[in-house]
């Protein structure tokens, strides 16, 4: 069966300890995750897991059904249908008189900005789907990247449908 | 009222009807004792040798009844002692709740003395746990804890009570035992389905697991068979569940099972699986599994559903419900061919046990030992084992009457499982309990014998001694060219003498005619465990047997 890109969300009970549950069922199963992230939601006590991996149909079931197992967990659902998928990127590279207005160039394009500046180095930060923040990357690369750190992907249903409203 | 957070925890364990615990005291439950001790006239504790001994105890009193096992530990050692225990329940879906106190939480992330971060340590071994930082959320994560341990999938859940909450003073008001949590009602049209596919088959064969062990379906799932003309066999785990008298139950099939139960399973058309997992060792080789066969599958786990095995209908509710709708709406319906077929497998597997009996002369034989004891053994007899050769004898030979008489380790294979659980299967039953043990596993945990012995439990030892490690060794005799390594126990324990010096009674036997008098007078006692040290051949063999990541056309069947 192919294996397929997949986006898992996830409402969990907001409290301390519950990541470490979510991704040692994760491990403890064998399944490998792309990116997760974690964050605040519109209800105070839940938090949102969003997790990205691969995987065949099969994989899909088990780790849903797995994921509804876990007492901590109170809803899950796969985002079907081209959910809106962001993720943002703080990239440091160096900055070279020569090269300079080319990594400008590129800022502008991708609708990056620029957040720290300093005679031999530029930290810019740019949002969008993953592809976009893969192919910035990728620009920047013959310019000499410093340092890198990607938060991951986060991911909204499109139109008025919520997880809690799927049911 | 206003109690201590310890009087709150025991007044809760009350409350959720909890009348026997197994525990251990030491420094950070020594409130809890405390409580105990105020409440002794109505939470009866039995103190054992071992932590690991009160979790298998624990396990044992719920396996026998279906009830939720309560254990307590102290915190580190203590803590880390029960982790076996809660394993063994994890795996085999038994409820547990297992209680342990740990340093205050002001010394927490200290590394305090017998500090351990026992949440962590039995994350992936307990459905779910709770470290109570808070008084205040005490009684309900009590109440929650049972609820979780008995609902839907049961399973064991841990409570971690710091001192500081056990000694903090807090309300506490008595409320009702917590129900289950409901489970999924299957949809009808999905009963259809199976209706369909059952009306389709022509070779049923109905495999019942640990999920339907305690469900009270032996009956119903008989009756179904003679509806459908379908063959009845079971996994390791579902063993007791049936009748055994009925002329087409045909045991335990896999990795050991009876010849008759694997064979039919494989040439089946249509498996109709209760409770079951499809765990490796009773599969073998997944990708050759029933390959001409469809499966249903009923169970409460939807995780459970094409987790081993593809199946064609997952059934995810109260299997009880599930199975009762189902075999209500099905047609009566026959297969003589099929009944014929199974009916010559059953002839097949009877020739060959005879084969095997003759060929063997030793002067007692594991056979003989299962003779005697189905021969002897009183009405309700819980039988629970350890893990080895001996066990997978028991799971062949042992004719049960009646459900949930069978406590062993299924999945996590615990050696050291079975004196604990006999302890803890006849706390709760006061029903005669005979341990199949080997002296491999009695070796492990056979401190308990004191404890068995405090408490005038009057468990009959059948210890199947034949001085080496047999089921490795038994590995090692077919695929390890007979290199015994580390299996041979050269060990001059005389376990008759042993069995004195806990205060136990012990005997020898040889022979046949000699095991028989010592079961007899064993299965007498009523005050006190006896040891039956039973000595059979190192080289018997647990047969038929599929070799590993074998299918069922490679099984062993003689040597």
């Amino acid at each position: 069966m192919e294996n397929n890109k997949f986006v898992i969300a996830v409402y969990v009970d907001n409290k301390s300890g519950v990541l470490t549950r979510v991704t040692g069922m994760f491990t403890r199963r064998a399944f490998n995750i792309d990116t997760l992230t974690v964050g605040e939601t519109e209800r105070s006590e839940y938090s949102r897991i969003t997790i990205c991996m691969r995987g065949d149909e099969y994989v899909k079931e088990q780790i849903i059904n797995q994921l509804k197992k876990l007492v901590v967990v109170k809803k899950v659902e796969v985002l079907e249908n081209e959910p809106i998928k962001r993720e943002l990127m703080l990239i440091k590279v160096r900055n070279d008189s020569a090269m300079r207005n080319d990594i400008m160039t590129a800022v502008d394009v991708f609708r990056a900005s620029v957040i720290d500046y300093s005679p031999e180095g530029m930290c810019i930060e740019v949002t969008g789907s993953p592809s976009k923040i893969d192919a910035f990357v990728k620009l920047m690369e013959p310019f000499g990247i410093l340092e890198m750190c990607r938060t991951g992907i986060v991911a909204l249903d499109r139109g008025t449908v919520t997880l809690f409203s799927r049911d | 009222m206003q109690l201590n957070g310890a009087q709150i925890l025991i007044q809760t364990l009350i409350e959720q009807g909890v009348t026997d615990v197994f525990g251990y005291p030491g420094g950070q439950v020594i409130n809890i004792y405390d409580a105990l001790y105020e409440y002794k006239d109505k939470i009866n504790h039995v103190l054992t040798a071992h932590e690991q001994g009160a979790s298998h105890a624990a396990d044992g009193y719920s396996r026998a009844t279906g009830k939720v096992g309560v254990c307590i530990a102290t915190s580190g050692p203590g803590a880390t002692n029960l982790v076996t225990g809660i394993a063994t329940a994890m795996l085999d879906s038994i409820p547990l709740v297992a209680i342990t106190g740990n340093v205050p939480c002001s010394l927490i992330g200290k590394d305090s003395f017998q500090e351990i971060d026992i949440t962590g340590v039995t994350l992936p071994i307990t459905k779910h746990n709770f470290f109570v930082s808070d008084i205040a959320e005490l009684a309900d994560t009590i109440r929650q804890a049972f609820q979780i341990a008995k609902s839907g999938r049961p399973g064991p859940v841990l409570v971690d009570i710091p001192k500081n909450v056990q000694v903090g003073k807090y309300e506490y008001e008595p409320q009702a035992v917590t129900e289950k949590m409901p489970l999924p009602k299957v949809k009808d049209s999905q009963i259809d389905e199976a209706v369909k596919l059952i009306k389709e088959a022509q070779k049923p064969y109905i495999y019942v697991g640990g999920g339907a062990a305690g469900l009270g379906l032996g009956k119903a799932i008989v009756d179904f068979a003679n509806k459908i003309d379908a063959a009845i066999g079971c996994s390791f785990m579902g063993l007791s569940a049936i009748p055994q008298d009925y002329e087409r139950f045909l045991g335990m099939q896999g990795m050991h099972g009876h010849y008759a139960s694997s064979m039919a399973q494989d040439q089946a058309d249509l498996i109709i699986g209760i409770g079951v997992r499809f765990s490796d060792r009773a599969t073998g080789n997944v990708a050759k599994f029933a390959k001409q066969s469809k499966i249903i599958q009923l169970d409460p786990d939807c995780a459970e559903i094409n987790k081993n095995v593809r199946v064609d209908l997952g059934l995810v509710g109260d299997v009880a419900d599930t199975f009762v709708r189902m075999a209500e709406k099905c047609e009566s319906k026959s297969s003589p061919a099929w009944l014929a077929q199974v009916k010559k497998l059953q002839d097949e597997e009877k020739a060959l046990e005879e084969e095997i009996a003759a060929a063997n002369n030793a002067p007692l034989t594991p056979k003989q030992v299962f003779d005697v004891i189905n021969g002897l053994k009183k009405p309700n007899t819980i039988i629970t084992t350890d893990v080895g050769q001996h066990q997978m004898w028991a799971a062949q030979y042992v004719t049960f009457d009646n459900t949930r008489r069978f406590v062993s380790s299924g999945g996590l294979g615990t050696m050291g499982f079975g004196l604990g659980a006999a302890m803890g299967a006849y706390t709760a039953t006061k029903d005669p309990v005979v341990l199949i043990t080997g002296d491999g596993s009695f070796g492990m945990n056979l401190n308990e014998l004191a404890t068995a012995v405090t408490y005038k439990i009057p468990v009959v030892i059948v210890l199947m001694n034949n001085g080496v490690l047999g089921m490795v060794r038994q590995w090692q005799t077919l695929f390890f060219g007979k290199r015994y390594s580390n299996t041979v126990l050269d060990r001059k324990t005389d376990f008759v003498a042993l069995a004195k010096a806990f205060g136990a009674d012990g005997y020898l036997a040889e022979t046949v005619v000699e095991f028989k008098k010592a079961f007899e007078k064993a299965i007498a006692s009523t005050d006190k465990p006896v040891v039956i040290d039973a000595r059979i051949d190192k080289d018997e063999l647990v047969l038929p047997m599929l070799p590993p990541g074998g299918a069922i056309s490679d099984m062993i069947t003689k040597i």
